[in-house]
């Protein structure tokens, strides 16, 4: 499972100019994403974590290509040969598109109001035309089952308001399955929905993973989520990966001072637990055309002057597949 | 999972069939808000009134009036020694100066001002709509374009265009129509349309209609427009009550060709000097409150739809 390649990143970067005035050319540049380098193998679940505006939801966006990159390549290996995603257009970029699907955070904003379930499921077999019309509603019908919303007949024609948030979620997710992708971008899909239905969600998308093999990027801010859906997390600040290994690894050895900060702030259900003190300070800030240094330098505790001189740290191997992007550790 | 139960719980009905069930109860749904508010249905009651005055003239003409007298353009009353007569049994709401039954006008027009407001309401829609919804989702020079073209528009006064146009042409009912639907499509609906649209093309489902494969096509004509329609049909309203209105106007002024309207009523009032004299009531009167009330009456409609479109409006 651990050997072959689904989807190879490399130097990707995504900068937003900042919208300065009508006349003047903008040199300031928001680095949403940048540089960031990651292989993600056929079959495993990837987990991006991060603090909100570290660039996660952005680097899911590019790895579907509802944005264009600004440098880097993202090759993608199909069944019938290697694309790379950056450069994809017309007819190649939409039977790309059978191939990779995402999942949305937010399931009251991601199904259109005036369409049914089933044209919300059967639209991407309309759109890249598969199958007749009884065979996509019979497939439909079958999809809407296997995510849990049985019967199929009762739900097939209802429209997205007459439905709960989980059981939404649950269309959000037949939707991206019905096209039998293989990579699918989950972007938070648990986040907006009550914790009670949070982990029948999460469960329906492993099965699935196993049933279907899918491989998943799942884009979240919570550990213990990431750790129940994910062999693998990376982990991202400001638009960089400063740290990437296997999940209990990572949980048990952090090695990044973000890393551990990040851990730190988990809550302990043990009401005798002393926290121990902070150790990052500050607040995140915007990376707007950042210094060429680490973009932790700030708020590390363990920075000197030599992080502070150099570039911002590659992403070492510190043994057992365990990456690490600090000069200290 | 239960996969076998999919074939036997699924009998097989047509989609259309499901789809026109589907129509069918959103109709019922709406109609239920709808029928809530007092304001809306006096508006529909007025306009179905409207409706089968407009449809009895042509009864009436072939059935009780003769044309040579009650004909509403061409008609003359021989047996009345002067016109403009008052209202008598003969003429129930009197003749004009030139002899004619006034309430047979009155009848004879309404459908014509049904027809021009619909019809350029619908010219309205179908542009607005469009416009809106492309120069939204697209943005970037096409954006600009028509949005300055919606400013010039609005900035040019309407009455002066048409003096023009009527110098140069012909207008009658079908120019005028298309005319008003033209500079209403591309005035000021288009620009509250694609506000709206630009609200909806950020939503998360678009972004997924796109990672499906869906082109701007698909996006904007399956996506974009079906969420503007509601607010489309309510400007629809509006943009009748503003037809019937600018027709009145143009006609008093004596700039169509239009063989007989309400507007053409109050204008031969005014050629033959019976304008502003009370003792003649009956040539000015019918007419106008004609007017106001089927203009008031597709207001009140589009206000009580406005409640049925924009649920933050209805008082719960």
């Amino acid at each position: 499972m651990r050997d072959e390649i689904l989807v190879d990143i490399q130097h990707l970067s995504k900068l937003y100019p900042v919208e300065t005035g009508f006349f003047t050319r903008t040199n300031l540049f928001v680095h949403a994403v940048s540089d960031l380098n990651l292989q993600i193998y056929r079959g495993e679940s990837v987990g991006l974590v991060g603090e909100s505006g570290c660039g996660k939801t952005t680097t899911g966006k590019l790895l579907v290509r509802l944005i264009d990159p600004t440098e880097g390549k993202i090759a993608f290996h199909a069944e019938d040969g290697v694309v790379d995603v950056a450069t994809l257009r017309g007819k190649a970029l939409k039977r790309f598109r059978r191939n990779v699907q995402m999942i949305f955070q937010d399931p009251y904003e991601s199904l259109n109001p005036r369409m049914t379930i089933y044209d919300t499921v059967a639209e991407p077999l309309d759109v890249q035309g598969i199958g007749t019309l009884p065979e996509r509603e019979e497939r439909v019908a079958e999809l809407l089952e296997t995510v849990g919303l049985t019967p199929a007949s009762s739900f097939m024609f209802r429209y997205p308001h007459e439905l709960s948030g989980g059981q939404r979620q649950r269309v959000a997710i037949a939707r991206a399955l019905v096209v039998e992708p293989t990579f699918v971008v989950a972007d938070e899909p648990t986040s907006m929905l009550d914790v009670s239905v949070r982990t029948g969600v999460m469960q329906l998308m492993q099965e699935l993973a196993d049933k279907l093999g899918v491989t998943y990027l799942y884009i979240t801010h919570d550990l213990a989520v990431a750790r129940y859906m994910c062999q693998r997390i990376a982990v991202m600040y400001l638009g960089k990966m400063v740290e990437l290994a296997e999940t209990e690894e990572l949980l048990h050895h952090p090695q990044h001072p973000y890393t551990r900060a990040l851990l730190s702030a988990v809550p302990v259900p043990d009401p005798t637990y002393k926290r121990k003190p902070m150790e990052i300070k500050g607040g995140i800030s915007k990376p707007i055309n950042p210094p060429p240094r680490c973009r932790f330098y700030e708020r590390c505790p363990i920075a000197d002057d030599f992080c502070r001189d150099n570039d911002h740290p590659p992403l070492e191997d510190k043994g057992g597949n365990h990456f690490v992007a600090c000069y200290k550790v | 999972m239960s996969e076998g139960t999919v074939a036997t719980q699924h009998t097989y009905v047509p989609l259309w069939r499901v789809r026109l069930n589907l129509f069918l109860r959103s109709l019922r749904t709406n109609w239920a808000l709808f029928a809530e508010n007092p304001i809306g249905l006096i508006g529909l009651g007025i306009i179905i009134f409207f409706g089968l005055f407009a449809l009895a003239h042509p009864i009436l003409m072939n059935t009780v009036w003769p044309s040579k007298i009650y004909d509403p353009v061409s008609g003359y009353d021989m047996e009345v020694a002067f016109h403009p007569a008052p209202p008598s049994p003969r003429h129930l709401l009197g003749t004009d100066p030139l002899g004619r039954d006034v309430l047979s006008q009155l009848m004879y027009s309404t459908r014509y001002e049904f027809a021009l407001g619909i019809l350029s309401a619908v010219v309205t829609v179908v542009i607005a709509t469009t416009i809106g919804a492309v120069s939204a989702y697209y943005g970037g020079i096409i954006d600009t374009l028509f949005m300055r073209l919606a400013d010039l528009v609005i900035m040019v006064p309407f009455l002066p265009i048409l003096i023009v146009l009527s110098a140069l042409t012909e207008v009658g009912m079908i120019e005028l129509a298309l005319v008003i639907g033209i500079l209403s499509g591309f005035g000021g609906t288009t620009i509250v349309i694609k506000s709206q649209a630009l609200a909806i093309k950020v939503k998360p489902f678009i972004e997924a209609a796109r990672v499906s494969g869906g082109g701007d096509f698909h996006i904007i004509f399956r996506h974009l427009i079906p969420n503007l329609l509601p607010i489309s049909l309510l400007y629809m309203m509006f943009v009748v009550t503003g037809a019937i209105f600018s027709e009145a106007v143009l006609s008093f002024f004596g700039l169509t060709t239009i063989q007989m309207s309400w507007g053409i009523m109050i204008n031969t009032t005014q050629l033959f000097g019976y304008l502003l004299r009370f003792d003649t009531w009956w040539l000015l009167i019918p007419a106008s409150l004609a007017i106001t009330t089927l203009c008031a009456a597709f207001y009140l409609v589009g206000r009580a739809l406005d409640e049925v479109v924009n649920p933050r409006l209805r008082r719960r």
